[in-house]
């Protein structure tokens, strides 16, 4: 597929990046400010989405979209669950603070192994929320088949 | 033994996680990775039902915060008994699923989705907080409709989105109980929560969300009124599906959250709060007798087999509703012998329709038991047991359970009880009548294979052993579980005990 008119094209190859860096942002000062994994994930994949429409797609790419994203939405869950369980040998505890007394509270590197965990679930977050959208976009290709 | 329900979590649901990778590499992998985390996880559940003390429950403090603040697992002999019960069905099921699966597409998908309700079910039974048992028993739903429609033919994903509405009306329901409770206690940690209802006004509101939570609990077990989705969602499921389904399913999300919440929370009991328990009688009354009406009238195999659970699940509601010692054990009791019985009873649907790929019992014409033997004996020995005949162990489920009425004075509850247990026996003899006995009708059928008659086979001595160590069942599984249910509010005690001991 083409995509859309060049207007839009245009449009979002300007908004695009600013797209992924508030993700990026929301992701990393999840500790600190509202928002979080979930919600930067969330802010990430509508990026995704908006490049992909603006220039369209086809057959082949969607599959390999659709690939990918199982697999970081597989290591997305792996990693937080990794971070989980490093915590049983670090403190002890499942879940237990990895850092706990490093970086200065307020700052960006504070909060110890949350904003680990704030990036494991924006990985996977994000890659679902993309898989979720390559499978309603992709519904056409697949009846074609 | 500290660290037994961190590992009982975190094993299936980092093999759930590397399912779908593993899949792409090999094939065989994803169904091996499977195996393992099913096998360790019946490993360190039976482990824990047999040697954890009573009156000493497991308390794991996540990331070691104290009791009110962080989330915490308690494991005490009726989660451990739980856990037993739901790790020999899903180990089992999945030894069946490894051949049933091969005529299904994307058996990657399936094993992810699989693990997943585990982790679901080993969660909400593991937990010690209301909000954690919330999120974990949608975990468990949300993967259970997934799979209700893994078929993906029009049939099954009917079924799979009208069980999702239904199921998420009782999720909203439940979250809106959660809320109000939270702004009325600030707390969500069952123990904490258990000790502020204590010194609550007994306000409108405050029975207001009693209501909400078992409106919520029955929509998901599925007791009399809310009864329409069950009989659709149940038999639309690949039949190993369907086995943990009826078997474990609905007795986890529903059955004991319930019992968790109204004994231990709330802590009614016969004694102080009859009118609360009176209400469970008659849902346990009313799903016994709807789901037993139903289930006469059914001509197609798996819907008339999870009607009759409708049934069975009454009979426990019943049970817990009695509320005496008795009745518990035999609440208790019931869950096991269905959870062995009903599951294994849509295993052997799924080797019929393996091999016949007809479930209308109107088309068959009688005499699979001389073509496929196991499979025939195995249906008609967990119907016994599910009928409730000696020496099976469904026998002394129901016969607990009728003890505990007349012990309570309920002779109407104990007669109807009794009554629909020759019923249940009826409609299901219905199935042996059409569809294994008799003249062989259909040539060239052959037996199911190895691994599915393994399972079914694994299933049919499990019931009898049951039956016949029962006098073993009893004094080590099911009375320091029903002894949980009976201590009441002393549950929040022991937990905070505990819990500050480290």
């Amino acid at each position: 597929m083409s995509g859309m008119t060049p207007i839009v094209k245009v449009v979002a190859r300007i908004v695009g990046g600013f797209v992924f860096l508030f993700g990026c942002y929301v992701i990393l000062y999840g500790h600190l400010s509202p928002g979080g994994g979930f919600a930067g994930g969330a802010v990430l994949a509508a990026g995704f989405m908006l490049l992909r429409l603006a220039f369209g797609t086809t057959a082949k790419q969607e599959k390999s979209t659709s690939i990918s994203s199982s697999v970081f939405e597989s290591t997305g869950g792996l990693m937080f669950l990794l971070i989980a369980i490093l915590g049983l040998f670090v403190g002890g505890y499942f879940f237990a603070n990895l850092f706990p007394s490093f970086g200065t509270p307020g700052l960006l590197v504070s909060a110890g192994s949350i904003p680990l965990a704030n990036i494991a679930i924006a990985i996977k977050v994000g890659a679902a929320v993309i898989s979720v959208f390559v499978l309603l976009a992709s519904t056409k290709y697949i009846f074609k088949e | 033994m500290k660290i037994f329900p961190v590992l009982l979590i975190a094993i299936p649901l980092g093999a759930a996680f590397l399912v779908p990778i593993c899949f792409k590499i090999w094939r065989r992998l994803a169904e091996i990775i499977t195996g393992l985390a099913v096998a360790a996880v019946l490993a360190l559940s039976v482990y824990l039902a047999l040697f954890l003390p009573a009156g000493q429950p497991l308390v794991y403090l996540f990331g070691n915060w104290p009791i009110p603040i962080g989330i915490m697992f308690v494991v005490d002999k009726l989660s451990a008994f739980m856990l037993v019960v739901v790790a020999i069905l899903v180990f089992l099921s999945y030894v069946y699923a490894t051949k049933y699966m091969d005529h299904f597409t994307g058996p990657g998908k399936f094993y992810t989705l699989y693990l997943l309700m585990l982790v679901g079910m080993l969660g909400v039974v593991m937990t010690g907080d209301l909000f954690n048992m919330f999120v974990f028993m949608e975990i468990a739903a949300i993967a259970s409709y997934a799979l209700v429609a893994f078929g993906t033919e029009p049939e099954e994903l009917e079924a799979g989105f009208k069980y999702m509405v239904m199921g998420e009306i009782a999720s909203l329901m439940i979250l809106l109980a959660i809320a109000f409770i939270y702004a009325g206690t600030g707390t969500l940690n069952l123990a904490d929560l258990s000790q502020a209802f204590a010194v609550m006004d007994k306000t409108p509101g405050f029975y207001f969300v009693l209501v909400l939570l078992v409106f919520g609990f029955s929509l998901k077990a599925a007791l009399a009124p809310f009864i329409s989705w069950l009989p659709d969602a149940h038999p639309a499921a690949p039949a190993p599906v369907s086995a943990l389904l009826s078997g474990v399913l609905v007795k986890v999300l529903g059955i004991y959250a319930l019992a968790r919440v109204i004994f231990n929370v709330y802590g009614f009991s016969r004694a102080s709060d009859p009118l609360v328990l009176n209400v469970f009688v008659i849902l346990g009354l009313a799903s016994i007798v709807i789901g037993g009406l139903l289930a006469l009238r059914q001509k197609d195999y798996k819907r008339l087999l999870a009607d009759s659970t409708l049934s069975q699940v009454g009979y426990i509601v019943l049970a817990l509703g009695i509320g005496n010692e008795f009745a518990l054990i035999g609440a208790l009791a019931h869950i096991l012998s269905h959870a062995l019985g009903k599951g294994l009873l849509f295993l052997t649907a799924g080797a019929v329709e393996y091999r016949v790929g007809e479930r209308d019992l109107t088309k068959f014409s009688g005499g699979l038991g001389k073509q496929m033997p196991w499979t025939s004996l195995s249906y008609n020995l967990g119907a016994l047991s599910v009928a409730g005949m000696p020496p099976f162990l469904g026998f002394f489920s129901k016969l607990f359970i009728i003890l505990g009425a007349v012990q309570a004075g309920m002779i109407i509850p104990a007669v109807v009880a009794g009554l629909f247990a020759v019923v249940t026996l009826g409609y299901l003899l219905k199935i042996t009548n059409k569809v294994f006995w008799g003249k062989e009708g259909v040539k060239g059928i052959k037996e199911a294979p190895f691994v599915m008659v393994l399972a079914m086979v694994c299933l049919v001595a499990l019931l009898l052993g049951g039956g016949v160590f029962f006098f073993w069942l009893k004094p080590n599984l099911l009375q320091p579980a029903a002894d949980v249910l009976l201590q009441g509010v002393k549950y929040a005690e022991i937990v905070f005990r505990i819990g500050a001991g480290g």
